[in-house]
């Protein structure tokens, strides 16, 4: 960087500037003659090539950083919305999850592939599923939330307003549609202790979700959407409807159901039985399970160390093609002289 | 009519309270108010004043009818004009002469033309033709002249100066014209994503219920409002067509336009404050009156100028003479002092010393002469000091001037009809010839006698004066002196008086015509001087044909007295001969020189006569010896026997056919030379038949064709009609400059009107877009400020383009995994605040401060100047550069984001992203991609720039801080999302790092190799300073030779072709 400070006009004939306003001080006169103090970045080549190298230098350690974190995560995920439909209703999974006098258990074995360190985090995974809808997103009332039965302007909740004329609390479709798998974990026959507290968002459960707001008229219409609260809890406790309220950004999303506070060890089998209550059928959305260990950067996802290590590489190779260029054909950037091959050496 | 008579409403309400004397039928004159004139009314018009309306001059206060007005408003001259009324009217002097005054006039219909007039008056029972020496126009002023009578022909909007004023247009830059042709683009694109996203939401939206079945039950289709109706989808679809209008409107920098108004406000300030623009000695600041055409301001292609009182101060002054061979007078011109300056001699040095102490003598206006040969009465030791005692003389009587004689101070002034012709008189006084009185008969001079060295008075015999006009070029007196010598004394142009030297007057010819010829490269008037000593016999002889002629009332009278004079006016002896230069205002010539060699073409229109003008045409070196003049006038003995013929429709048609042969060979010279450098020259008869519709693109591509143009007496409205042929003719931006009301419509007309803030009056600078003091000060304005302005208005359109589809199209990529609902990826405060608080002060502090070079290099390097000229930072190349840029760095924050962040943990409790978390990395990204680019493509940081490029990215934080501390019923999905879900994850810190360098990478990347391998001019310029080989001169001389074309005006100009004609010229000497 390159200091240039206020530089005089070579114009004949430029009237001399104190003599115009002595008393402005110099700072302003050197403002409106637009000649402050600054500097001038150039793109040299030694800066160009040190900017390379420098980012290139930093990326690459960050990417193996970050892949190699993302490679300590053990992750296991197993869908389950097709096999645990019945093989006579393989054809018709609407049908089946609808009818609600057919039994919905079902029983996955999951084989641990390698040690997984508590805690294990059990997510279920949604896909195809539009939580970001505008419809969707818009249809609650974070005031009904928080306040419950007293707050009456809950028109944004439509369609899932009101139900036989009495008022829906937590009304709108994103309460309605909440998702009601659940799932037991068998360890040889002794059940894993699934910690289902906690999983929400601190901010929501202390701030956007009533202490004294209960469940009332929920799940009573006519079309049942999804799970249904315990009337007795308050919504700040009710941590899956919590955590489903937090809506999705994509439609592929995960979200979390409890955490397992025991280590698994390597080739054990644990046995899963779930009530495969939630319909995803009719809009063929997958649904998975999701079993996963945890670093210092959240799951598993190799996108940003391989990202940052291709950035890194990227960088490392313009500075060396950079160098190269320029240790080769050293000319100074611009040179005129270079378009005029070698007039210098003529004249001289 | 309705429009034209509002506009006029205000030069009547001007005019409201000026009232003039008019004739109320019995004798009686009584004043009325200028509005209540009708055609046919008789005024009288008083000294210093305005004629109300075109008049026919009846009489005036001088016995033969002359009168003297001052046309400064119509032609921007100042000297003064004679008109005369018809001899058959003259004698009506007093206003009861009127009392039974009865004629016809008959003329012709209003125009435009100034220096036109036909008609006829019919008064008793005679028929009289009235030609221009009889009509008065309106605007301009009785001088000298204790009052006159007039009858009005033509009044308000007929008159001849308000059928040349043109309606003010108003007026936008080519910038802003094409920013609005890629709004229209932008409009366009935003319609068809629109329509894309509700052609696949109508489609997505009427696949929610399917033979009755619900597909996304949990939008419950089936009970959808009009919004989301499966049933109705393309209801639906044509309702979220408005909701994406809405939601992408992003893509439309709205607050573009805003913005834009700022920075150009802002601009003008710093044009205004700018003190090297700053006049001291008036005290006038230049003034942009306008912010609208700040960057226009750096793509002149043509610069259109007046003469007088914008290149020339406006005085003549007395600055070098030739006498008897030798040549006198050492001062210098404006052009050899620019010269000088360029090359650096000791010319210079010498100058200045020399002006410092020549500065205390300059009091006397209108002369400059310098040599202590012939000052205080040296010229007696001089070896022909006869001839210059007789050489002085001439000066002091052989003219028509009137002296004033102050009667407190003593001191003599002189009222002249040219300011050359004062200049000649006032040097003869400040030589010792002081010319203090005249009669009708008698012309008194107080000269120096040789013998006694006393002053004495000397009182001439006036006998006959032979006028001057153009066609003749010369003019005589004929006197006899105290002794009884008969003396003809003559100057003239050294076109006929050469030729009418006695055989034995030529003694000091060649040495004369040498330094004439040197006086008029230098851009001076020359006049010969000669006298002849008549015999009583000759005179006589003369005088009574002379006499004759004067008398003869028949058609060919002019060409009687013509005659007569031409017998008398020969055998001449010459004694030398004058310069006078008329003074170009301070610094003229090396502005000239910089405009051209910016590749600025410079076109001078002037309402002066032609010889006037090409000598200034050579005193600014837009004219050089060596350069090929396409001369194309209607002074043609053949054109001028047709006009006297009085056959008008042939004269019209001789006079066409003769401007488009003229034209058609000046083209054919044009194309037979590449090498010569050509200058057209045109006169203002011409000027209107080249003007016609059909030939004017024939003319203008005579005129692009050549290096200078010049048009001589051109009216105020050919001066606007050859403006709007440049500007409509070449699609390039045209400055007009001038100072006086006869520019107005100039400066209206061209894209840029400059008007200088100079004495004469107000009316150009009101009409004026920009004002500034001098003319020398518009090299600062159009290389300086003009390139900065285009440079950074051009640049903050391209990035406002930028950083808007940057942000549009994150925006629309969300959307498409929205299934198209309309949803917005960000908190609806997010939404409205990027174009208002994180993005918006850095363009504002980029449109108002970058410097890509420093003023100084702008000046050093002008060729600068083309890259507005040839419009390359706003090209649509660049500005779909810079969209491309903002599309690429808009998909790769949007899937770096998405994909980084997808659906795993990203925080130590296990939760995952969600929608809000999503939303505010994203606008974290977009935020610091923008800001970063900004800093990356700025190359002038001042604090200011940092401030406001992190300080957007501060604030930022800020927002977000601030904005999810308040209830989360207000901040809803912003809710502690910083202080709980993002400052404490790292993944978050770490993908924001990735989004933004990776994004940025591409630019860099572009930038470094298009710096590398393919400098643009400013980059180069860039580069020298930044090796501090700015200020090597043979290193820069290398640079600019790279791509300035070699120019053919300008003072550089000139000394290259000297440069170049030396050796060819010392070749020729050897040989």
């Amino acid at each position: 960087m390159e200091m240039e400070a206020g530089s005089t006009s070579a114009s004949g004939g430029g009237t001399q500037a104190h003599s115009y306003s002595p008393l402005r001080s110099k700072a302003f006169y050197k403002f409106t003659q637009q000649n402050l103090p600054a500097c001038k970045p150039n793109l040299t080549p030694a800066r160009v090539i040190v900017i390379f190298l420098l980012a290139g230098v930093v990326f690459i350690p960050v990417g193996l950083i970050c892949l190699r974190a993302s490679e300590s995560v053990v992750e296991i995920l197993d869908r389950y919305d097709i096999e645990c439909v019945p093989e006579s209703y393989r054809n018709n999974k609407v049908a089946y999850i609808k009818d609600s006098s057919i039994s919905k258990n079902c029983k996955r074995l999951i084989k641990i592939q390698k040690h997984m360190k508590a805690p294990i985090y059990v997510y279920y995974e949604l896909d195809n599923y539009y939580q970001n809808h505008r419809r969707y997103i818009k249809s609650r009332s974070d005031k009904q939330l928080l306040h419950g039965l007293e707050y009456k302007d809950t028109s944004s909740c439509r369609p899932e307003e009101y139900n036989n004329g009495l008022s829906i609390v937590p009304c709108g479709l994103v309460a309605w549609s909440l998702f009601n798998d659940s799932y037991t974990f068998v360890r040889e026959a002794v059940e894993l202790r699934i910690n289902r507290r906690n999983i929400a968002w601190k901010s929501d459960r202390e701030h956007k979700f009533g202490r004294n707001v209960y469940p009332f008229n929920f799940q009573n219409g006519s079309l049942i959407g999804g799970g249904n609260l315990d009337p007795d809890v308050p919504l700040s406790e009710q941590e899956d409807l919590i955590v489903w309220m937090r809506t999705a950004a994509l439609p592929k999303f995960r979200k979390l159901y409890g955490v397992i506070e025991e280590d698994l060890q390597a080739d054990e089998i644990i046995e899963v039985h779930l009530v495969n209550n939630y319909n995803t059928y009719s809009f063929g959305g997958k649904k998975k399970l999701v079993l996963t260990t945890k670093n210092w950067l959240g799951g598993k996802n190799d996108f940003l160390g391989i990202a940052y290590m291709a950035t890194g590489g990227f960088c490392i190779f313009m500075s060396i093609l950079f160098a190269l260029i320029h240790v080769k054909n050293p000319r100074p950037h611009g040179d005129p002289t270079y378009s005029y091959g070698n007039r210098k050496s003529t004249t001289s | 009519m309705s429009r034209k008579t509002r506009f006029w409403t205000g030069g009547e309400r001007r005019d409201a309270g000026r009232k003039v004397k008019i004739h109320r039928g019995d004798g009686t004159f009584e004043f009325t108010e200028w509005k209540n004139l009708r055609v046919g009314d008789i005024v009288k018009v008083e000294k210093d004043n305005f004629f109300p309306a075109d008049l026919v001059m009846l009489a005036s206060g001088y016995d033969d009818g002359l009168c003297y007005v001052e046309t400064m408003n119509l032609d921007g001259e100042t000297n003064l004009k004679l008109k005369q009324a018809l001899d058959a009217t003259s004698g009506l002097q007093a206003d009861s002469g009127f009392q039974n005054f009865k004629a016809i006039i008959k003329c012709e219909d209003p125009n435009a033309s100034l220096y036109t007039f036909v008609g006829t008056m019919e008064y008793e029972e005679q028929q009289y033709p009235l030609s221009p020496q009889q009509l008065l126009l309106r605007d301009s002023k009785l001088r000298n002249t204790d009052y006159i009578y007039g009858v009005v022909v033509f009044t308000g909007h007929d008159t001849k100066v308000m059928q040349n004023a043109t309606n003010p247009p108003s007026k936008r830059s080519k910038i802003e014209r094409k920013m609005d042709k890629l709004i229209y683009l932008l409009l366009l694109l935003l319609v068809l994503i629109s329509f894309i996203g509700s052609v696949i939401f109508g489609i997505i939206t009427s696949d929610d219920i399917q033979d009755g079945k619900m597909k996304r039950w949990y939008l419950k289709p089936d009970d959808s409002s009009i919004y989301y109706d499966p049933k109705k989808a393309a209801v639906a679809a044509i309702l979220h067509f408005l909701t994406a209008m809405m939601l992408y409107s992003y893509f439309i920098p709205i607050s573009l336009y805003v913005s834009i108004e700022i920075v150009k406000v802002l601009q003008t300030i710093f044009i205004n404050q700018d003190i090297q623009m700053y006049h001291e000695e008036s005290d006038k600041p230049a003034h942009a009156r306008t912010s609208n055409l700040n960057e226009e301001l750096g793509q002149v292609d043509t610069i259109l100028s007046d003469k007088t009182g914008t290149l020339t101060c406006n005085s003549m002054e007395f600055i070098k003479c030739s006498i008897a061979g030798t040549a006198y007078g050492h001062g210098f011109t404006e052009v050899e002092r620019a010269m000088a300056r360029r090359k650096g001699s000791p010319l210079m040095e010498n100058e200045q010393s020399e002006e410092n102490y020549e500065h205390p003598k300059l009091a006397v206006k209108g002369f400059n002469f310098d040599d202590e040969r012939i000052m205080n009465g040296n010229w007696v030791n001089e070896p022909h000091s006869d001839v210059v005692q007789l050489f002085f003389r001439l000066l002091a009587v052989c003219h028509t001037a009137i002296p004033e004689v102050d009667e407190e101070t003593g001191k003599i002034s002189y009222e002249a009809e040219s300011p050359d012709e004062a200049a000649f008189v006032i040097a003869a006084r400040e030589l010792g010839f002081e010319f203090y009185q005249r009669t009708q008969t008698n012309i008194c001079i107080r000269e120096l006698d040789p013998v006694s060295g006393m002053h004495v008075e000397k009182s001439y015999k006036l006998l006959s004066v032979l006028e001057f006009n153009s066609t003749r070029k010369r003019m005589s007196v004929i006197l006899q002196d105290e002794e009884g010598k008969l003396l003809l004394l003559s100057k003239g142009a050294d076109s006929v008086m050469f030729e009418r030297l006695a055989q034995d007057g030529r003694e000091f010819e060649d040495k004369t015509k040498e330094q004439m010829h040197e006086y008029a490269d230098a851009g001076l008037r020359t006049l010969v001087l000669a006298y002849r000593q008549l015999d009583e016999e000759e005179y006589k002889s003369f005088n009574e044909k002379f006499m004759a002629a004067k008398n003869s009332v028949s058609a060919d009278r002019d060409e009687k007295i013509e005659e007569a004079a031409d017998s008398i006016e020969r055998d001449l002896i010459l004694l030398g001969a004058t310069a006078v230069e008329d003074k170009l205002q301070n610094g003229v010539p090396e502005c000239i020189d910089k405009l051209a060699q910016a590749g600025i073409k410079i076109w001078v229109l002037t309402g002066d006569k032609m010889e006037t003008a090409i000598n200034i045409g050579y005193a600014c070196s837009l004219l050089r010896q060596g350069m090929k003049q396409i001369i194309i006038t209607l002074d043609r003995p053949e054109i001028i026997r047709l006009e006297k013929g009085g056959n008008k429709d042939a004269f019209a048609k001789a006079s066409r056919d003769s401007v488009i042969y003229q034209i058609n060979e000046g083209k054919k010279l044009l194309s037979s030379s590449s090498t010569e450098s050509f200058a057209l020259i045109i006169d203002g008869k011409s000027l209107a038949y080249a003007l016609e519709d059909d030939v004017k693109n024939l003319f203008l591509q005579l005129a692009v064709g050549c290096a200078s143009v010049i048009c001589c007496r051109s009216s105020p409205k050919q001066k606007a009609l050859v403006t709007r042929l440049v500007k409509a003719g070449t699609g390039k931006v045209t400055l007009g400059i001038g100072d006086g009301a006869n520019d107005v419509g100039m400066l209206q007309e061209a894209d840029i009107g400059v008007g200088i803030s100079g004495a004469e009056g107000m009316q150009a600078v009101m009409a004026s877009d920009v004002a500034i003091a001098q003319f020398r000060f518009l090299e600062r304005l159009l290389l300086v400020h003009g390139h900065w302005c285009y440079q950074r208005i051009s640049s903050m359109i391209c990035y406002f383009f930028y950083k808007n589809i940057t942000f549009g199209l994150t925006l629309f990529l969300y959307e498409a995994y929205a299934s198209f609902s309309g949803q917005p990826a960000y908190n609806d405060w997010y939404l409205s605040l990027y174009n208002v608080f994180f993005t918006s002060l850095p363009v504002i502090a980029l449109g108002v401060f970058d410097q890509d070079v420093s003023a100084r290099l702008c000046l050093k390097f002008p060729m600068l100047y083309q890259e507005g000229v040839q419009n390359v930072l706003f090209s649509w190349l660049r500005i779909l550069g810079w969209m491309f840029n903002g599309v690429c760095n808009g998909v790769m924050i949007f899937f770096f984001c998405t994909t980084a962040l997808q659906h795993q943990a990203f925080r130590k409790g296990g939760e995952v992203v969600d929608f809000a978390v999503l939303g505010a990395t994203m606008y974290t990204c977009v935020v610091w991609v923008v800001n970063c680019q900004m800093a990356l493509s700025v190359s002038y940081f001042t604090l200011i720039q940092h401030i406001f490029i992190w300080g957007g990215i501060a604030l930022w934080y800020l927002f977000l801080l601030a904005y999810g501390a308040i209830t989360p019923t207000l901040s809803t999905s912003a809710f502690m999302v910083f202080v709980e879900g993002l400052a404490p994850a790292p993944s978050y810190w770490i993908t924001a790092l990735f989004v933004v360098v990776a994004t940025l990478i591409p630019f860099f990347t572009y930038s470094v190799i298009r710096m590398r391998f393919f400098p643009m001019y400013h980059n180069m310029i860039q580069w020298l300073r930044f090796d501090g080989h700015a200020d090597d001169p043979e290193y820069c001389q290398v640079v600019r030779q790279r791509s300035v074309r070699p120019t053919t005006v300008g003072v550089s100009a000139r000394i290259d072709a000297k440069l170049h004609s030396q050796p060819a010229a010392s070749r020729r000497e050897s040989s």
